[in-house]
């Protein structure tokens, strides 16, 4: 045995996909959890409902990096489909589990790793009848191994199952029947706990452990969200999923028993956010949810809201493009594509979330946005915060928050108001004041438009009143800046002439990155940045040093050529450090990269 | 178009149980051809809610792109309005009306509008039956991008430039029968003594209400191929200046007996018949109505009038089960559980 390594290691699950192995991972994965040790899963799972590989990675990190980490110290191979991969990708030293009802091929043999050869098919078809059962507690024992291989407390399995099946109590006993199958085998033929094992610790204090795209719906939820309209999208289904369960249960008029929202499926992309811009423009808080297939088609209306000046929220749950891409693989790629949707002089509100906390605050604080700033705000999320369970911050909401609804003018208002135009600067800020139609019998009523026209909503081509308005939007713009979230530093005081940004859910990894840089006295200023448009705090970073490293997740850049168009910034100092092959980015991966390109310029 | 519209009203106006006179439910000066059929749908919308007693400011206008869709800006001054994108109006009325089901919402749309670009939007925003009013102003033409064929061109029929249209028409009052459209009628821009009824029953039906208007286009489909064609005008004149020549020209009007079936001479030459509905047809039985507008169109004739009503459906807010009162007067207190709701919600996550 090499030397004893507790709660951190990385393991990973191959499965079929669609034979229950979802919810085996995650008591898994939640019982290491339940032992106060950061954990984080991550799916890898393929664009099919049955039949093809899916994979499911876990690592388990004492010092509480929830990034992804390269080289696999402990395969679960349940898939011979993928056995050839799964053997390679296991670090030397490691080890590898595998169904021993069949002897393994000798092409399967690799003499640097350790094999665990445990019947599963031969102890599920001897202990269960039910062809369905066979199946799904194979799973089920592989968790018991696993819990004896890393001294996982078997009553934390067991208060899970206990929750997991409240109601269906009889489900209980055969799945701790399943678990203790696998306990029993590993005690009676292998040597355990492994080097490799799981302490309880006290580190995940009052954590939660929670996907995005949950948290996102949850904020739509806690914003007063009462219209989303929606066309369903690989990976931000979950979303409208999550709005609609939640809506269920929370958001029932407690006296007639009806809904106080409502969820449309709509015939497609187009049609889901035009709904949003309708129903916004009506006055009531309406959103959708979407990735990037879904935002080309919305670009035309996202231009209409932008400059109708009509709030709107989407939610842009990212996956690998272009194109279809990889539905089923995560990526930072839709930003320049969002930023600037539609023709014409365009731009847009984004906002970044780094954690499942933040899904919900953001998203939340998205509604309030797009009210006082009258506009499309786009909460760019991506597969791996979306459909991952990740530990967050619990999510928080301050009962003394108020909705900021904005320049909206009621029937008072409106009464007192002299010389109503919708699109007049009345506040010099850029914002104009809207009505919602019913509001008054006589006053402020005006058609939304898409056309250019002048302050009083009337069409015109007048090429003055056209460029008042634009130059007007760009003040908006301009206010919208300091308006938006702050980005998050590192550091009180800048003490490195190299700074380093990211966001989303690059975070995890940058973070772990800089620290193990740190460990080799290379010292960063780092910034977190949590929305476009980019505010004073932004740019002083970004001017305060001489180079600075842009970590994002897609091939070309485009945060940085963000950077470069709206701020004009010289090329030379703004280095990339890209990971776009659809995985999660790695904290090796971007320690590599800076310090070649350090190395590089020396 | 015309620049000034008269400012004198007769002083003995009729007013309406409101106290208003119709020229309150006007809009702004129509900038469409003179003699285009739209202004005179217009005119019937204003009538129609003069008649109707309606307040206003409790009509939302919508639209998407076309010359019919610029008419919201024509009629009802006091409503808001929304003229969006080109055959995504079912969609901003979908969202609207679920925001507040308590105002009228009336779409106005055209040909290209609706059975070309929109036709997605269309087909699904009728199996939703949202409670609204649909009007497609149907001329068979691109009117703003110069007299292109339409998806609602009969095949056969030939165009401003004397080509034949190869394409068979879409007929939409069919297809929204076909549907389940609970309210569908067709009826002629021309004919202002059945339209306005015909709106006014629209409007006053809880679910969605299909008007299919032949609506003629004055100035593309028109006398091909003759010497006074607007094409041939518009080659003599291309030489010597940026001039775009459009003729004042009378509405084609319509009146005709119950049961006649009346021939209309277009602009164009063409010819419309008419045909009211036969009073032995059920307009509640869905496949009767289908047979009658199937019966007429052998004859080459449109049937005009109410086609088909259900008056027992559910409208969205119905199958929704959405609360009675509009979405856009909750609360936050309504809407929002709060911490200690929160706080459990956490406490499921762990």
């Amino acid at each position: 045995m090499s030397e004893i390594k507790v709660n951190d290691f990385v393991i990973r699950f191959a499965n079929v996909n669609g034979t229950g192995s979802a919810s085996a991972n995650s008591l898994f994965t939640k019982s290491i959890f339940r032992m106060g040790v950061p954990v984080t899963p991550k799916n890898i799972f393929p664009s099919n409902i049955q039949g093809l590989p899916t994979w499911y990675e876990v690592r388990v990190s004492e010092k509480g990096y929830l990034g992804r980490r390269e080289g696999i110290d402990f395969m679960v191979c349940v898939n011979p489909q993928s056995m050839t991969r799964d053997k390679d990708s296991v670090k030397s030293g490691g080890y590898f589990l595998y169904d021993s009802t069949k002897p393994l091929h000798s092409q399967y043999i690799r003499e640097d790793i350790n094999y665990i050869g445990i019947p599963m098919t031969e102890l599920c078809n001897n202990a269960f009848t039910d062809a369905r059962e066979r199946q799904l507690f194979k799973n089920i024992v592989y968790v018991g191994a696993l819990s004896a291989f890393f001294n996982i407390e078997f009553n934390v399995l067991e208060d899970q199952l206990g929750e997991q099946f409240k109601g269906k109590e009889r489900l209980i006993e055969p799945n701790i029947k399943a678990l203790k199958m696998g306990v029993d085998y590993v005690q009676e033929h292998f040597e355990y706990p492994l080097d490799i094992r799981v302490e309880r610790r006290d580190l995940v204090g009052d954590s939660i452990m929670m996907s995005g795209n949950t948290a996102c719906a949850l904020g739509a939820i806690y914003a007063g969200a009462t219209v989303a309209a929606w066309y369903p999208i690989t990976p931000s289904t979950s979303v409208v999923d999550a709005f609609g369960k939640y809506a269920k249960k929370l958001r029932i008029n407690k006296e007639s028993g009806k809904n106080n929202f409502a969820v449309v499926q709509a015939e497609d992309e187009l049609a889901a956010i035009g709904m949003v811009i309708g129903a916004n423009w009506n006055g009531a808080r309406s959103f959708t949810a979407t990735s990037g297939p879904g935002v080309s088609l919305m670009n035309e209306f996202l231009g209409l809201a932008y400059f109708a000046e009509i709030p709107t929220v989407l939610i842009d749950v990212q996956r690998t493009g272009p194109s279809t891409g990889m539905p089923t693989r995560t990526q930072q790629s839709d930003i320049l594509e969002a930023a600037y949707a539609s023709h014409g002089d365009t731009k847009h509100v984004l906002l970044f979330p780094a954690s499942p906390q933040e899904c919900f605050e953001l998203t939340a604080e998205s509604f309030d946005l797009a009210e006082k700033l009258q506009t499309p705000v786009i909460v760019m999320t991506d597969l791996d915060l979306g459909m991952n369970d990740h530990v967050s911050r619990p999510l928080e909401w301050d009962d003394k928050r108020e909705y900021q609804r904005g320049k909206v003018l009621d029937t008072e208002a409106l009464e007192k108001f002299e010389n109503y135009g919708r699109y007049f600067d009345f506040d010099g800020d850029g914002i104009p004041y809207r009505t919602i139609p019913g509001t008054h019998e006589s006053k402020g009523a005006y058609v939304a438009r898409g056309t250019s026209r002048d302050e009083y909503a009337v069409y015109t081509e007048d090429g003055g009143a056209y460029r008042r308005n634009m130059d007007r939007l760009i003040k908006k713009w301009n206010t919208a800046k300091e308006m938006v979230p702050a980005p998050e530093f590192y550091q009180e005081k800048n003490f490195s002439a190299c700074g380093v940004l990211f966001f989303g859910t690059s975070t995890y990894a940058a973070e772990e990155a800089i620290e193990l840089l740190k460990q080799e006295q290379i010292s960063l200023d780092a910034m977190r940045v949590k929305a476009f448009p980019f505010g004073k705090a932004f740019v002083d970073f970004v001017n305060s040093h001489e180079k600075v490293f842009v970590i994002e997740q897609n091939r070309d850049a485009q945060f940085r050529s963000l950077m470069m168009i709206e701020l004009g910034i010289n090329p030379e100092k703004i280095i990339s450090v890209l990971n776009y092959d659809g995985t999660p980015i790695t904290a090796d991966n971007i320690l590599k990269q800076i310090k070649s390109s350090l190395k590089a310029s020396e | 178009m015309s620049y000034v519209r008269s400012k004198f009203r007769h002083p003995m106006l009729p007013k309406n149980d409101l106290g208003y006179t119709v020229d309150y439910y006007e809009g702004s000066l129509s900038t469409l051809c003179a003699g285009c059929g739209h202004d005179s749908i217009s005119a019937a919308i204003a009538q129609a809610c003069f008649e109707l007693n309606i307040k206003p400011h409790k009509v939302a206008k919508l639209s998407g792109i076309g010359c019919s869709s610029k008419t919201p800006a024509y009629f009802l001054n006091n409503s808001h309005g929304f003229n969006s994108v080109h055959g995504r109006m079912p969609s901003v009325a979908t969202g609207a009306n679920l925001a507040n089901r308590d105002l009228i919402y009336l779409g106005v749309s055209g040909d290209g509008d609706t059975a070309s670009i929109g036709m997605g939007q269309f087909v699904h925003v009728i199996r939703r039956n949202l409670n609204m009013v649909y009007i497609v102003m149907n001329n068979g033409c691109y009117g703003l991008t110069k007299g292109q064929d339409s998806a609602t061109a009969d095949s056969g029929s030939k165009n401003k430039s004397g080509s034949v249209n190869l394409f068979g028409a879409i007929d939409l009052a069919s297809l929204a029968i076909e549907l389940g459209a609970t309210f569908v009628a067709q009826s002629f821009s021309g004919d202002k003594t059945q339209l306005t009824p015909l709106i006014k029953a629209a409007m006053s039906h809880p679910g969605f209400a299909f008007i299919n208007i032949i609506s003629p286009c004055v100035t593309f489909n028109n006398n091909a191929g003759s010497t006074k064609s607007y094409d041939y005008v518009r080659e003599h004149i291309e030489a010597t200046a940026m001039f775009d020549f459009v003729p004042e020209m009378k509405e084609i009007k319509a009146d005709y007996e119950e049961g006649s079936v009346e021939s209309l001479k277009m602009h164009d030459g063409s010819v419309i018949r008419l045909h009211k509905l036969a009073k032995d047809w059920n307009p509640l039985d869905r496949v009767s109505a289908m047979n009658a507008v199937q019966n007429a169109k052998a004859k080459n004739e449109i049937l005009t009038g109410l086609l088909y009503l259900n008056t027992g459906s559910q409208d969205l807010h119905e199958l929704l089960q959405t609360s009675d009162r509009p979405l856009n007067t909750l609360t936050e207190s309504e809407l929002c559980p709060g911490s200690e709701v929160l706080k459990e919600i956490n406490a499921s996550f762990r």
